[in-house]
C-alpha cells in the first residue's frame, strides 16, 4: 500500500521560538523524501507532527488524502524508526518486531512468522531470540527497521536512524535502507543533517530553513541548481567570491564574465558570485590567462586534491581537481584560477573580500 | 594503591561485620540462655504465643498494602512527569522527600487529629469512611501513612531507574506501533523498570515491618507493638521474636530480589551461551 503525504501550511511555536512557520510539502506515494537542513529548522517538529507525537499549531496533514491532523500516533498506522536505540530490552528481537501485531492482537503463529521474514528481509536471519543488548548498533536499527515495517505501515518515518552508528555501518545500512524502500515501496520520509545522507538515499531532498521550506529538488538538480543562496552554500561546499553586476544579466568574476542563474541585481551591484569548488579551473602559473593566485593547503581526497588558494588580490577560495592533475600544487605552489563559463548563483556582498575563509 | 584497597577493606569489613553481628548474636545468646544451660525454649514455645501470628500477618498484609498503594501512586506519576511535565520533577522530589524530615511523630499527631474529627461527622456519609479507616482487623489509615512514608524510597529508586532508561523513545516507539497509553504503561515501562520497582518494594516492606511509632500511638498491633508489649513480661519470647523477624524479612527481601532478578539472570545465561557459542 503505497499513499501520499501532504504537509499544508503547518504551523508550529514552542514558547516564542518558531519551529514550523507554514511548511508545504507534497510527497508522492511511493517517494523518499529526506528533509535537510541546520539544527532547529524544524525538520524533526515536521516528522514529530506527521508522526503524530506534536500537534501542529496550524495547518493540515493529509495521509492518502485523509485529514490526519487530530488522529493520535497510536491510530495512524505509521512505522517509525528513531535516532537512538529504541527496542524495547525487556524483549528478544523477535517480540520487538511482533509487538506492533501483539498489540493488534493477531495470533502468536503469524507474528512468529511476521518477525521470521523480516529478519530475513533486514539481514539478520536467526536472531529471533536475542535481546537487544545482545545486537550492536546497527543490528539494532536494523531490528527497529524490521519492527517499524512488521505492522505493514502506510508511511515510513526515519529521524536520523544512522546518526549513532559509525561510519563504515551508517554506510551499508543507508543502502540497505534504500533497497527495502524501493522493493517495499513506501512512501518514507527521512530527517537528517548530513547532507551526503540525504543526497545519496533520497528521490527528493526538502532542505529546511526557519520553519520554512527552501527548495524541494532531486539531489541532483539541488546540487547544480540551487533555487536560493542558502540552499547553494548549505549543500555541498561553496566559495563566496567578489564579483560585480554588469549589464545583460551576467556577472563579472576574476575578469571573466558569467551568466547568473536566479534572481538578478542591477548592474553595477557588487555582489558574492556562489561558485562551487569544482566552478574553478586551475591552471599553470605562466599560462598568461586567469587571475594568480599561492596554494595554501592541499587537501587529499583520494579521487580529487582540495586547494585552498589565496589570489593576489587577498581572495580565499577552494578548488577541486583531479588529484593527478594537482600533484605540483604543494602548498607555497604558484597557479591561475579560471571560472568555468556556468550560470552562478549572486548573493549580497556579506564579508570584505580579504576576510573570506 | 591496590595494598591500600586490600588493608583498607580488611580492616572495614571486619568492623563492619562485627558492628552487624556483634548485638545480633548478642540477642541469640540472651534467648537460648537459661539457668540450667542452654535451651530453645523462647523459640518452640514462642511460635505459639498468643498474638504473634496476628501480629505479624498484620504486619505483612500492612506492608503488602503500602507497596501496592505507594507503586500506583508514584509510577504513573513519575512517568508522567518525565514524559510530560519535566518542570515539575524539582518539586515532586521535594514533595516525596518531605517524610524524611518531618517524624513520624509529628505525623501521627496530624493524622490522630483528622482522625478525632468522626465524632462530628457522625450524620454524614464520611462516618462511614473513618470507620472504614480504623477497622482493626485491616486499619487502612496505617496504609495511607505507611504509603507516604514509603514515598522516598519509591521515589528514590523509580528516579534512578527512569533515569536509566530513554522513557521518551520507549514510550513513542510503542505508541506508534499502535499501543494505547495503558498497553504501554504495562508492557514496555513498568517491564523495564522492574529492577528500580522492586528495590523500592523492598525499602518499603522493610520499613513498614519496623515502623512502630504511628502503629503504636494509632493503638494498632502489628509486629513491632507486639515484640515491644511482650517484653516486659516475657523477654526472652520478644527477643526470639525479633530474630525471627528478622529472619522473615531477609526472606521477605531475597523473595523479592529473586523475582526480580529473573530477567538479568536470563539475560546473563544467554550472554554466557553466545560467548560458549563464539568459543566453540
Amino acid at each position: 500500500m503505497t499513499v501520499p503525504v501532504h504537509l499544508k501550511r503547518l504551523r508550529r511555536k514552542f514558547g516564542s521560538t518558531v519551529a514550523l512557520d507554514g511548511l508545504d510539502l507534497d510527497i508522492a506515494p511511493g517517494e523518499m523524501v529526506a528533509l535537510l537542513g541546520p539544527s532547529g529548522c524544524g525538520k524533526t517538529t515536521a516528522l514529530r507532527i506527521v508522526a503524530g507525537f506534536e500537534r501542529a499549531d496550524g495547518g493540515e496533514l493529509l495521509m492518502d488524502g485523509q485529514d490526519v491532523t487530530s488522529v493520535p500516533a497510536h491510530r495512524r498506522d505509521i512505522g517509525m524508526v528513531f535516532q537512538s536505540y529504541s527496542l524495547f530490552p525487556n524483549m528478544t528481537a523477535a517480540e520487538n518486531i511482533a509487538y506492533g501485531l501483539r498489540v493488534r492482537g493477531r495470533a502468536t503463529a503469524e507474528r512468529r512468522e511476521r518477525a521470521r521474514e523480516l529478519l530475513d528481509l533486514v539481514g539478520l536471519p536467526g536472531r529471533e531470540g536475542d535481546y537487544p543488548h545482545q545486537l550492536s548498533g546497527g543490528q539494532q536499527q536494523r531490528v527497529a527497521l524490521a519492527r517499524a515495517l512488521a505492522i505493514r505501515p502506510k508511511v515510513l518515518l526515519l529521524d536520523e536512524p544512522l546518526s549513532a552508528l559509525d561510519a563504515k555501518v551508517r554506510l551499508t545500512l543507508r543502502e540497505e535502507i534504500r533497497r527495502i524502500q524501493l522493493d517495499l515501496g513506501i512512501t518514507t520520509v527521512f530527517v537528517t543533517h548530513d547532507q551526503e545522507e540525504a543526497l545519496s538515499m533520497a528521490d527528493r531532498v526538502a532542505v529546511m530553513k526557519d520553519g520554512r521550506l527552501e527548495q524541494c529538488a532531486a539531489p541532483g538538480e539541488l546540487y547544480d541548481r540551487p533555487a536560493t543562496p542558502f540552499v547553494a552554500e548549505f549543500v555541498g561546499t561553496m566559495n563566496r567570491l567578489p564579483g560585480t553586476v554588469r549589464d545583460g544579466g551576467v556577472v563579472e568574476l576574476f575578469g571573466r564574465r558569467l551568466p547568473i542563474h536566479g534572481e538578478t541585481p542591477a548592474a553595477g551591484a557588487e555582489v558574492d558570485v556562489l561558485l562551487r569548488p569544482e566552478g574553478l579551473a586551475v591552471g599553470a602559473a605562466d599560462d598568461g590567462a586567469g587571475t594568480p593566485a599561492t596554494v595554501r593547503v592541499a587537501t587529499f581526497l583520494g579521487p580529487t586534491t582540495r586547494l585552498h588558494l589565496t589570489t593576489d588580490s587577498g581572495t580565499a577560495c577552494k578548488a577541486d581537481l583531479p588529484s593527478w592533475e594537482a600533484a605540483a600544487l604543494t602548498p607555497g605552489a604558484r597557479c591561475t584560477i579560471t571560472p568555468h563559463n556556468h550560470p552562478v548563483l549572486v548573493a549580497e556582498r556579506v564579508l570584505a573580500p580579504s576576510v573570506q575563509e | 594503591m591496590a595494598r591500600m584497597k586490600f588493608t583498607s577493606r580488611g580492616v572495614v569489613l571486619p568492623l563492619a561485620a562485627l558492628y552487624f553481628l556483634v548485638p545480633i548474636g548478642a540477642s541469640i545468646w540472651f534467648s537460648v540462655n537459661e539457668v540450667e544451660g542452654v535451651s530453645f525454649d523462647a523459640y518452640t514455645k514462642g511460635l505459639g504465643a498468643e498474638g504473634l501470628t496476628t501480629s505479624l500477618m498484620l504486619s505483612v498484609r500492612l506492608g503488602l498494602a503500602t507497596i501496592v498503594c505507594g507503586l500506583l501512586l508514584m509510577v504513573p506519576t513519575l512517568v508522567a512527569v518525565v514524559l510530560y511535565l519535566p518542570r515539575l520533577r524539582r518539586i515532586v522530589e521535594i514533595l516525596c522527600m518531605m517524610p524524611l524530615v518531618v517524624p513520624p511523630i509529628a505525623l501521627v499527631a496530624g493524622v490522630t487529629t483528622v482522625l478525632s474529627w468522626e465524632q462530628d461527622l457522625a450524620d454524614t456519609p464520611l462516618y462511614m469512611t473513618f470507620q472504614l479507616l480504623r477497622d482493626e482487623d485491616f486499619p487502612l489509615v496505617l496504609v495511607l501513612v505507611y504509603t507516604v512514608m514509603s514515598l522516598p524510597f519509591l521515589y528514590r529508586s523509580l528516579d534512578a531507574g527512569l533515569r536509566a532508561v530513554d522513557l521518551r523513545t520507549l514510550v513513542e516507539a510503542a505508541r506508534s506501533l499502535g499501543a494505547s497509553r495503558l498497553q504501554t504503561l504495562w508492557q514496555i515501562v513498568v517491564p523495564n523498570l522492574r529492577t528500580a520497582v522492586v528495590g523500592g518494594a523492598v525499602l518499603s516492606l522493610a520499613m513498614v515491618l519496623g515502623e512502630y511509632t504511628v502503629a503504636s500511638v494509632l493503638s494498632y498491633r502489628p509486629f513491632s507493638v507486639w515484640m515491644v508489649e511482650i517484653k516486659d513480661s516475657e523477654a526472652q519470647l520478644s527477643v526470639a521474636a525479633a530474630m525471627l523477624s528478622l529472619l522473615i524479612t531477609w526472606g521477605l527481601l531475597l523473595l523479592l530480589t529473586t523475582l526480580a532478578g529473573g530477567r538479568s539472570r536470563r539475560r546473563a545465561n544467554s550472554v554466557r551461551e553466545n560467548r560458549k557459542k563464539t568459543v566453540s
